[in-house]
């Protein structure tokens, strides 16, 4: 514990004495204790953890415990029909294909951001976060009316016979929209930290480019990119607003998880929603728990 | 060694911009663009004859038409603006950022002051808990709120009697919005404080100052820009919040409609025009948000950045 008088203006000399000898009770108390001197760590831990129980672990508890009742094979029957099965095939698949194909995408992105000057870099940077900043259902009008049969982009595909929205492209579309910045952002400062030196003695030992990137660079930012992708894919299964008006919401082929939830919601099958929110909840639980191991493997590694 | 050993050709990086670029027009830049231009059909219609007049010199015809196409666009979206229920959608999302926002930013400042300026055991385990809301689906989210207060929950009958009604109403909108909200001002304020230590609290401390001086006085100027802009966050997703809201939600036009269900309401009436005008205040919102993010960045190096 340091404790810095210079930063107090109008310090006079006694207060100073008076403060280091109660930094020095504080030190001393500090290597028997580790109490810190900081007040208010009952009151804001406390309002912390009352805050979180309150509106995320009560009402989260409510979907484990209606599981928990419903026995097993009412809860199978819920969560595993033939048409949520194949929801979940939807979701998982899409929410896969869109986070690979933001891990090529975003590394060049954050590959450009870091390492390149251009015009306008600033404002693309800047453009980058607006996934997060824009809300889900106006992303999904607007990509929806942009890749439609009709739209700036779609009539371009349907002439070369693609068709974009109402098909699992038009998922993929919108979960490659949703997902981009996770990958982005979890690159960008990896990529900025590597330092040249390692480039530099890959070269000077005759590798070129591409052999430096594959052999010095790639596996430096692998798990930034892991990370970026386990971060995307458990974003994207959850995903509903911008998809639903892309997706088409054909049963069996363009119906995703969290509106097979909302489906049994409107027909007042509580417990059928809650077997599949289960079923989903098990799985971000279990991302969230290898994007937690990824970061202890990385820093280990790095250590 | 020289620099050209460690950075691709001039062609390379030619063509590794031009492909982040492309890929961004097509993902990013056509979305929101598009957002506008169908909110204001006309304009994209004078803007298509400007250009063409440009294109065959003819200035002062082209600025005639861009300026008479924006002025034909601006009736049609003032009135799906100024709509009744579009106005009462308005409200409820104003009304809802007013309660979430506030109670996420207490909660953030208290978790942040006691996650970083005291050891205790578990502290992992209560920033990943913190960090929950984000990988629940925001379908889910909504659904808990319905398991709990609902009918058939846990609380439900207790509030029937009490004519009580939380979900299908108001209330419901902003817990749910809580919820999904709950982590965007401590997650930018956790590892912003952690990096700036305990050292000027415990200076402050030690020359006198109490609890609450030290956190106005030393601590929350430290740390004002990335509170800032948590809070910007944490507005953004609120005002936009569709998924959770939507499970929630009455679907009663004029009451129980936030603007996200409002533009979903008018675009499956395929009343496009209204929708995307709708569409465009949340639109215009993100950018907004993205504007002051950038520039709290230009001028503050990262403290105040997005860490996600």
């Amino acid at each position: 514990m340091r404790t810095e008088l210079a930063l107090a203006p109008n310090v006079t000399e006694s207060s100073v004495r008076q403060a280091r000898s109660m930094a020095s009770i504080v030190k001393h108390r500090a290597r028997t204790r580790y109490r810190s001197i900081i007040p208010g760590f009952g009151p804001t831990l406390g309002f912390a953890l009352f805050y979180l129980s309150l509106i995320v672990l009560l009402p989260l508890s409510t979907v484990f415990v209606k599981s928990a009742g419903m026995g097993f094979e009412a809860f199978a029957r819920a969560a595993f029909s033939p048409r949520t099965l194949d929801a979940y095939k939807v979701s998982f698949g899409s929410a896969a294909a869109a986070a690979a194909v933001n891990m090529v995408a975003g590394l060049l992105v954050a590959w450009v951001l870091v390492r390149y000057r251009f015009p306008g870099k600033q404002l693309v940077s800047a453009m980058v976060d607006l996934p997060f900043a824009l809300p889900t259902a106006v992303a999904g009008i607007a990509l929806t009316a942009i890749y439609a049969d009709t739209g700036w982009v779609g009539h371009w595909l349907a002439q070369i016979g693609i068709k974009a929205a109402y098909t699992p492209l038009g998922i993929v579309i919108a979960l490659i929209f949703i997902g981009l910045p996770f990958i982005v952002r979890s690159v960008e400062p990896v990529l900025a930290d590597l330092g040249a030196d390692v480039e530099e003695a890959a070269a000077s030992l005759g590798a070129g480019r591409l052999t430096t990137f594959r052999r010095v660079i790639l596996p430096a930012i692998a798990p930034a990119l892991m990370t970026g992708f386990a971060l995307a894919f458990a974003r994207g299964i959850g995903e509903y607003g911008s998809v639903i008006f892309i997706a088409g919401n054909m049963p069996f082929s363009t119906e995703i998880a969290p509106l097979r939830i909302v489906q049994q919601l409107e027909q007042f099958d509580y417990a059928g929603a809650t077997a599949i929110a289960m079923v989903m909840l098990v799985v971000s639980f279990g991302m969230l728990l290898l994007i937690n191991a990824i970061q202890i493997w990385s820093r280990r590694r790095m250590a | 060694m020289s620099a050209a050993a460690i950075t691709e050709s001039g062609v390379a990086r030619r063509i590794l911009i031009g492909a982040a670029l492309l890929f961004l027009l097509f993902f990013l830049l056509l979305p929101l663009l598009s957002v506008f231009a169908q909110a204001l059909p006309a304009a994209q219609a004078g803007m298509a004859r400007a250009t063409a007049s440009f294109g065959l010199g003819d200035v002062g015809t082209a600025i005639g038409q861009l300026a008479a196409g924006f002025r034909e666009s601006l009736g049609p979206y003032l009135a799906a603006i100024e709509n009744s229920d579009a106005k009462a959608a308005i409200h409820l999302t104003l009304l809802t950022a007013a309660i979430s926002v506030p109670l996420n930013l207490v909660f953030g400042l208290a978790a942040a002051w006691a996650i970083t300026k005291f050891d205790f055991p578990g502290k992992g385990i209560l920033i990943t808990l913190i960090d929950l809301p984000l990988s629940v689906s925001p379908v889910v989210a909504g659904l808990i709120y319905i398991l709990m207060f609902g009918a058939n929950g846990w609380i439900g009958p207790w509030l029937m009697e009490h004519d009580l009604q939380i979900v299908f109403a108001v209330p419901g909108i902003v817990l749910a919005t809580t919820f999904v909200t709950f982590p965007f001002v401590a997650r930018e304020l956790i590892p912003l404080m952690t990096e700036q230590g305990r050292d000027d609290e415990e200076a402050a401390v030690s020359l006198g100052a109490n609890g609450w001086q030290t956190f106005w006085h030393v601590t929350l100027p430290n740390v004002r820009w990335g509170l800032l802009y948590g809070v910007l966050l944490c507005n953004a997703r609120a005002m936009g919040e569709f998924g959770a809201v939507s499970v929630v939600s009455g679907h009663i036009r004029g009451e129980t409609n936030t603007m996200p269900l409002e533009v979903e309401i008018l675009y499956n009436e395929y009343n496009f025009l209204a929708a995307f005008a709708v569409a465009s205040l949340l639109a215009g919102l993100a950018l907004v948000t993205l504007v002051i993010k950038s520039l709290l960045e230009w001028h503050y190096g990262h403290e105040g950045g997005a860490h996600r």
